[in-house]
């Protein structure tokens, strides 16, 4: 391609030739780049359809009664809608994208720990894909149950839940084989010299990612094959007409689901701790404080899933503990974004897109963080709890906190994965009306939560039909947005200027290899003797 | 949350809604504070502004007073939000006590003197202490206005108590999602006045009598479907709801799909109206899903199933046809 000029030993990873050709270059490809790749072509196709069930549900809800579909064709869609999202593209998200591709670079190492087991963990992604959605072309149809499956419903319910259950249950593999695989590569692949505190924040952030990953993640394996048990064989685990109990399906689920919020949120955190810094020209400020706050999430965060069930009938005193500890998480998400804005103190800032996208996560993230205070107060939760109040908290934390990171990273990444830079003024654009779509589709949600209405809610009464109209159309400016962010990067990657090694002057290390980087990364592994951000 | 209508609905409400202004006012201005120091430096300190930064590595006594400062915040909001629901838990003695029974998709209540209704009527301040069952599936009982929610779990037991302090009709929704026409599961809360409460609840609507025998047959009817929530899944008017209208229901013959999966042809008679009653997933009219229905045989007495016998013959054609 462009890189002819280039003398042979840096021929870039896309060039590079190996045993297989075309397709399979890349499918049987152990490359921790070629992988990285994989999954984005793959999540980001899972996250366009995701994107095109939410806004036929936000269609329906812009006028009361029936719009453009019936009750179980809506009930179908949210479920698909969920469990694509979390599953197929947030869970998996940034740590096996951009995790994948720079934490080798970034700590200095050649690839992954373990290439083979990264290249499986991709392919039992697409297994479990593939299953998951295989429902859809079942007699009886995908399932309407909610991404959540609660007992006992999902017991009674006549539509396919088990290929989705059994699809989330493999896709867990291949989370926990990514976790091992980067645990291991942090531990014994890091670049001479870097010690644990010149590691950059993204890799400590895919650190504390991947525990979680290894130890929350078998919960939930468990808790869907006692599904699978329950609906094939009678065992009554769950469902109340066989001697089981719903409200243990709601603890095992939440043990594994709330840890997956902090292992979609903190590589998040991480891409916007090397965006911040770069585009501020300025080391960041209290690095071991933002260490320190990613660990206290990473572990706070297994022991606060009971505020997912402050209504479903526990005891009083698991109530408040878990109220209690609800707040405390909010404490070290509250120094990042302290630390995060010091950082632009006096510093020098480059108004690039990445950096508009940074800034835009602090305020979004910022409100859907704000917003889960007032849910975590016993009494006002009784209130909010399973409102779209509730939906618009976590689409503010997990499509605006998670979402937002990811187009910056992209953005920030783009020259580095692509060798080209994509069109500033586009990529601007984009942003602002996704920026603007964001706000009008969810802010009018917390307003309807607040007065009453619950979720998953196919009809409406008059009373919530002002806000609706808005979120509504707020999800067509997003949905143009959208696009005009992905013709731009689709287009640029082929067509843009030849990006150099360091477009944005950063100094982690994956500014300093190619662009886009050769097969192995470094010709010789680097020596560190700064830390990640020492702009001095 | 925080309208005039619902004001004083219920005595939850100023301790809920006070909390939630407490948070939110404490939100807002950090939201305000931060995005206006943000914005302020990027302007201030914009590359073509500022072309050299300053390096800070941070600074200790700022990273303890930005711990220390939320950290006592959220514990207030902590004990606010503890405090007002510890209110809600403690059920007052004298609270009326009224059965609340969840099935897909529909709400009754049951009094103390045996009547029983699809809308709750209460006294004003009164406290009521509604003991709430689901028969089927999780549901929950959610009266915006009174800032209440409790999951109906089968199984379960649980209770939820509030006093009304304001007469009206308040809206009662299903919180939890449960299936198909959960967004139907509707129901509303009266507030009527201690006098009008006790005149009304002098008379039994199960047992209306009427003079005119078609009337009575109707109102008798229409008690029992009331009481089983069965129009929740069922219309008389011919009209397809999740099962079979009851419109014509004897002189219709269907196609039933048993549960060795046979197709059989019946004519609705009363043994077929029974066990359609008693099991409902036993035959399952064609086109219908199974497992929706609950089986009402514990339930429903028999001298109710005559009642119903009466009212279908009434409203079926004397003609048989098939469907």
């Amino acid at each position: 391609m462009s890189q002819q000029e280039k003398t042979s030993s840096h021929v870039s990873f896309r060039d590079y030739k190996g045993k297989y050709k075309g397709l399979l270059a890349w499918i049987l490809s152990t490359d921790h780049k070629r992988v990285g790749m994989l999954y984005l072509y793959s999540i980001i196709t899972f996250f366009i359809t995701g994107v095109c069930l939410g806004i036929a549900m936000k269609l329906e809800l812009i006028a009361p009664g029936k719009t453009v579909m019936d009750p179980a064709t809506y009930n179908a869609i949210f479920t698909l809608h969920g469990v694509i999202m979390i599953f197929l593209v947030v869970v998996p998200g940034l740590p096996a994208v951009f995790g994948n591709f720079m934490l080798p670079i970034m700590i200095g190492a050649k690839d992954v720990a373990f290439p083979k087991l990264n290249l499986l963990s991709w392919w039992v992604y697409i297994f479990g894909a593939i299953i998951a959605l295989s429902s859809l072309f079942m007699a009886g149809g995908p399932p309407d149950t909610g991404w959540t499956f609660y007992a006992p419903y999902s017991f009674k319910t006549n539509t396919n839940m088990l290929p989705a259950v059994l699809g989330a249950f493999i896709l867990g593999f291949s989370s926990i084989l990514t976790g091992i695989n980067f645990i291991v590569t942090i531990h014994r692949l890091r670049a001479p010299g870097m010690t644990w505190f010149k590691m950059p924040l993204f890799p400590w952030t895919l650190y504390g990612t991947s525990w979680i990953q290894i130890l929350a993640t078998p919960i939930v394996g468990i808790t869907l094959l006692m599904i699978v048990g329950e609906r094939l064989l009678n065992i009554g685990f769950f469902d109340p007409a066989l001697g089981g109990d719903p409200i243990l399906y709601q603890h095992l689920f939440w043990i594994y689901s709330h840890p997956a919020v902090y292992i979609m949120i903190l590589p998040a955190m991480g891409a916007i701790s090397e965006i911040i810094p770069t585009f501020a020209n300025k080391s960041i400020f209290g690095y071991k404080a933002i260490v320190i706050s990613t660990l206290a999430i990473a572990f706070v965060g297994y022991f606060v899933w009971g505020h997912h069930m402050f209504t479903s009938g526990m005891s009083g005193t698991a109530l408040y503990t878990f109220s209690f500890l609800t707040f405390l998480v909010a404490i070290p998400s509250a120094i990042k974004v302290f630390n995060w804005v010091s950082t632009l103190h006096k510093a020098s800032i480059q108004l690039e897109t990445p950096f508009f996208w940074a800034a835009s996560f602090l305020f979004v993230f910022m409100i859907g963080g704000l917003s889960g205070l007032a849910l975590g107060a016993l009494s006002v939760n009784v209130h909010l709890h399973d409102t779209a109040f509730v939906v618009a908290h976590f689409h503010f934390i997990v499509f605006g906190g998670v979402g937002f990171a990811f187009m910056g990273a992209i953005h920030y990444w783009f020259p580095k994965i692509w060798g080209r830079m994509y069109n500033a003024r586009l990529a601007t654009t984009g942003w602002i009306m996704f920026f603007i779509g964001f706000n009008t589709l969810y802010l009018p949600m917390f307003f309807l939560g607040i007065s009453g209405m619950p979720r998953r809610y196919y009809d409406y009464v008059e009373r919530f039909h002002g806000p609706n109209i808005v979120s509504t159309i707020g999800s067509w400016v997003l949905f143009i947005g959208l696009f005009v962010i992905i013709f731009n990067l689709i287009r640029s990657a082929k067509k843009g200027p030849i990006a150099p090694k360091n477009p944005w002057g950063g100094k982690t290390l994956e500014w300093t290899v190619d662009s886009p980087p050769t097969l192995e990364n470094f010709e010789e592994i680097p020596v560190v003797e700064k830390g990640p951000y020492d702009y001095s | 949350m925080i309208e005039e209508t619902t004001k004083n609905a219920s005595t939850f409400v100023s301790q809920v809604d006070s909390t939630f202004v407490f948070i939110f006012g404490v939100s807002l201005f950090f939201l305000f504070a931060i995005t206006i120091f943000m914005v302020y430096y990027i302007i201030r300190y914009r590359k073509s502004k500022n072309p050299v930064a300053t390096q800070i590595e941070g600074n200790n006594t700022l990273e303890v007073i930005w711990t220390v400062i939320p950290t006592i915040l959220v514990l207030i909001m902590f004990f606010y939000g503890w405090s007002g629901w510890k209110n809600q838990k403690e059920i007052p003695d004298d609270a009326m006590p009224i059965k609340a029974v969840a099935r897909m998709w529909s709400f009754s209540f049951q009094y103390e003197n045996g009547q029983i209704t699809d809308t709750l009527i209460v006294p004003i301040n009164q406290p009521i202490n509604l003991d709430l069952i689901a028969q089927d599936v999780l549901h929950s009982m959610y009266i915006p206005a009174f800032r209440v929610k409790q999951d109906m779990v089968p199984g379960r037991q649980a209770n939820i108590w509030f006093e009304s302090e304001k007469e009206g009709e308040y809206e009662i929704f299903c919180a939890e999602y449960c299936g198909l026409r959960h967004s139907y599961m509707k129901s509303v809360v009266k507030v009527i006045s201690q006098e009008a409460f006790e005149e009304w609840n002098k008379v039994d609507s199960t047992l209306l009598q009427s003079d005119n025998p078609e009337v009575a047959i109707r109102l008798a009817a229409k008690g029992i479907f009331r009481k089983y929530g069965c129009i929740a899944c069922h219309t008389s008017d011919g009209s397809k709801l999740v099962g079979p209208s009851y419109k014509n229901i004897l002189s219709r013959k269907r196609i039933v799909v048993t549960e060795d999966g046979n197709e059989v042809e019946v004519t609705p008679d009363l043994d077929y109206i029974k066990r359609s009653i008693y099991e409902p997933n036993a035959e399952v009219v064609k086109g219908y899903d199974k497992g929706l229905m609950i089986s009402y045989k514990d339930q429903i007495t028999d001298e109710e199933i005559d009642q119903l016998m009466l009212y279908f013959e009434s409203i079926s054609e004397t003609e048989t046809s098939n469907e």
